[in-house]
């Protein structure tokens, strides 16, 4: 079985602020993270694996620091990693993304064929939930998004059931082999990597492939060119202009607190009070 | 495999003709809205959508269509009949077993085939699990642009294309994104973004249906069964009046009882930030968040929730937010109109305590 993983590195968007006088964003000292949607993927390929053997293999699109989540995935215990980074792909939109992407897990293919393919089910920066969906349509795949549970997969028979995740309850999905799967969060909880796979990490050496390596000859639909959506404008939110009324805890019991607040917001919302316990 | 076999492989069949091949981008005339029916139900973005999109029609000067893709049942045409209530002028119908129930493909290839049939300029679908599903398969299909969640969409009288405003970097920062050269431009929205329309009971238009062609056998994946949730696992979440969400600073999962409590006496429905949903602690579906469900209640309670953006670009549409956090300095200050600074494990289960006497002094009033 071999497994294909999706991974982006991302900017800790909890830690992003907002500085409250300027209106602008302190990305200073934020640290990168591997996307938190992919390691529920990244933690179901590497179950798959255990169980029905073959090897889990990572991979990104991005600049060379991402290297440094590659080798994490490789600590998790995934067998082998690879960049796709070069200039090309800059400016890439999510269908640039996954034409660059889909090229790779091709070429990936060439050499061990791809059973499966994981992606996280959104990213946690661009938050689109668009280009595993685009990865599955290119490489002619069944996609399986918002997958809560992975049932069974019977490799003699190609086939796969899942539970996935849909409005007022869950699908309980057949499909063949090969497949793209993006997982639900809380599907699963990553593992703590062995030791070996941590000494593993720090050795590795994450493959660096640009777009030949990739097998794209013609750069058309990639980066900026193969792009259709055009970004015009980027601004910073407005700032919210009344502040909090803060209630007094000083020297008040948490009863009495509750009872001050309640007393503040029913007597500046009347309607409010009618609302609660209906 | 050649490497241009390859390319050529990666190159979706159905895509649209861009500005850049000669085409003429004129023919794509008017504004569609996905109306999305799943099993009997329309997801109520939908009409919200119609509502957004009869705007956009009308600075263009087109009109406004529904699509409904769906099963021969009598729920396909009422959602028909509610679409021209919500505003639109007609609306493309295809019907069919093989639109039983979502899947991919078949919903996928019904609607290329509708848009290279017909040709909207505009499409806007809402960014339910559906939606994204289906937006992200057509889009990669028809080679043309797509923007996630929108929060704000108008016509830019420049270019007459459609100026798409998103939260990115988890809503630390808006951009306003176009599709120039391609069509249809697409869109989705998350539900609750958009107001609801007004209904004009009884008011109709013109139906134009046009048939499934993909066979059952060629759809790949085949559904097995349906599992409803239960009552009580049902999140309502998204269109609660009333919602208390917890986060981190409840410290362990069992304290989520509390805030449950709260909710239950006050009406309302609860949540959780993306911390304590990635832990678990609670459902997936009841994070509210970039990342989860917009809300917009009368009254939002944050217990232990820091407020991080991505948490405040979700809840910023309620009317009145209580913040409970031991942390002055937490964020969630920034934007809630009231706040405590205290235990949020102490003052919970006073605040349920105190509303449960204020509820039973009224009831002895009446």
């Amino acid at each position: 079985m071999h497994i294909v993983v999706c991974i982006k590195q991302v900017p800790d968007s909890a830690q992003i602020r907002v500085h409250p006088v300027t209106n602008t964003i302190m990305r200073q000292g934020v640290p990168t993270i591997i996307n938190p949607y992919d390691l529920f993927s990244l933690e179901e390929a590497l179950r798959l694996r255990d169980q029905l053997g073959g090897k889990v293999t990572v991979i990104t699109m991005g600049p060379k620091m991402a290297i440094e989540a590659l080798k994490k995935c490789i600590s998790y215990g995934a067998d082998d990693a690879i960049l796709l980074t070069d200039k090309v792909f800059a400016g890439s939109d999510t269908l640039a993304t996954s034409f660059a992407l889909a090229s790779t897990i091709a070429k990936i293919g060439e050499t061990t064929p791809v059973d499966m393919v994981f992606c996280g089910k959104q990213t946690i920066d661009g938050d689109t939930a668009q280009v595993g969906p685009g990865i599955a349509r290119r490489l002619h795949m069944q996609q399986l998004t918002y997958v809560a549970q992975v049932e069974k997969v019977d490799l003699d028979k190609g086939e796969i059931v899942v539970h996935r995740r849909s409005e007022g309850g869950v699908q309980v999905l057949a499909t063949k082999l090969p497949c793209l799967v993006t997982m639900l969060e809380g599907s699963n909880v990553m593992r703590y990597g062995s030791m070996d796979d941590l000494f593993r990490a720090a050795r590795y050496e994450v493959a660096e492939w640009d777009h030949k390596a990739a097998g794209i000859t013609v750069t058309a639909q990639c980066g900026l060119k193969g792009s259709p959506t055009v970004v015009k404008k980027v601004f910073a939110p407005p700032a919210r202009a009344v502040k909090a009324e803060m209630i007094k805890t000083e020297g008040k019991t948490p009863r009495e607190v509750a009872d001050a607040l309640l007393t503040s917001v029913f007597a500046k919302h009347p309607k409010l009070e009618m609302e609660i316990g209906q | 495999m050649s490497a241009e076999d390859q390319d050529q492989e990666q190159t979706p069949v159905a895509a649209a003709p861009r500005r850049g091949d000669g085409a003429d981008l004129s023919v794509y005339h008017g504004v569609w809205v996905f109306v999305e029916l799943e099993r009997g139900k329309v997801h109520p973005v939908s009409w919200e959508l119609l509502g957004e999109g009869r705007k956009l029609a009308t600075h263009l000067g087109v009109p406004l269509s529904g699509v409904v893709l769906g099963p021969d049942q009598p729920a396909t045409q009422e959602a028909c009949d509610h679409a021209f209530e919500y505003g639109a002028d007609s609306v493309y119908l295809m019907r069919g077993p093989v639109l039983t129930d979502y899947r991919t493909d078949p919903y996928t290839a019904g609607l290329t085939d509708l848009v290279n049939t017909f040709k909207p300029e505009i499409m806007l679908l809402g960014a339910s699990t559906l939606g994204r599903d289906l937006a992200g398969a057509l889009a990669t299909t028809l080679a043309t642009g797509l923007t996630a969640d929108c929060t704000e969409l108008r016509i830019d009288d420049e270019t007459r294309s459609l100026a798409a405003t998103r939260p990115t970097f988890g809503g630390s920062l808006l951009c306003t994104i176009h599709t120039l050269e391609y069509r249809p431009q697409m869109a989705t929205v998350r539900p609750r973004v958009m107001a609801m329309p007004d209904r004009v009971p009884g008011k109709r238009g013109q139906i134009i249906e046009h048939q499934p062609k993909m066979p059952e056998e060629d759809v790949i994946t085949k559904i097995l069964s349906f599992i409803p949730d239960s009552d009580a696992e049902k999140a309502q979440l998204a269109y609660a009046d009333i919602v208390v969400a917890g986060g981190r600073g409840l410290g362990k999962p069992e304290n989520f009882k509390l805030v449950q409590d709260l909710a239950a006496v006050l009406g309302g429905d609860y949540g959780g930030s993306r911390p304590v949903t990635h832990a678990g602690w609670i459902s997936a579906d009841r994070q509210i968040g970039q990342t989860g469900k917009t809300i917009r209640p009368k009254l939002y309670i944050a217990a232990g929730i820091s407020g991080a953006i991505q948490h405040r670009v979700g809840v910023e549409g309620a009317d009145v937010i209580i913040a409970i956090n031991s942390d002055p300095n937490a964020p969630i200050f920034d934007f809630a109109t009231f706040g405590i600074v205290g235990d949020a494990l102490q003052i919970l289960p006073a605040l349920t305590e105190a509303l449960q006497e204020r509820l039973a002094a009224r009831k002895a009033a009446q």
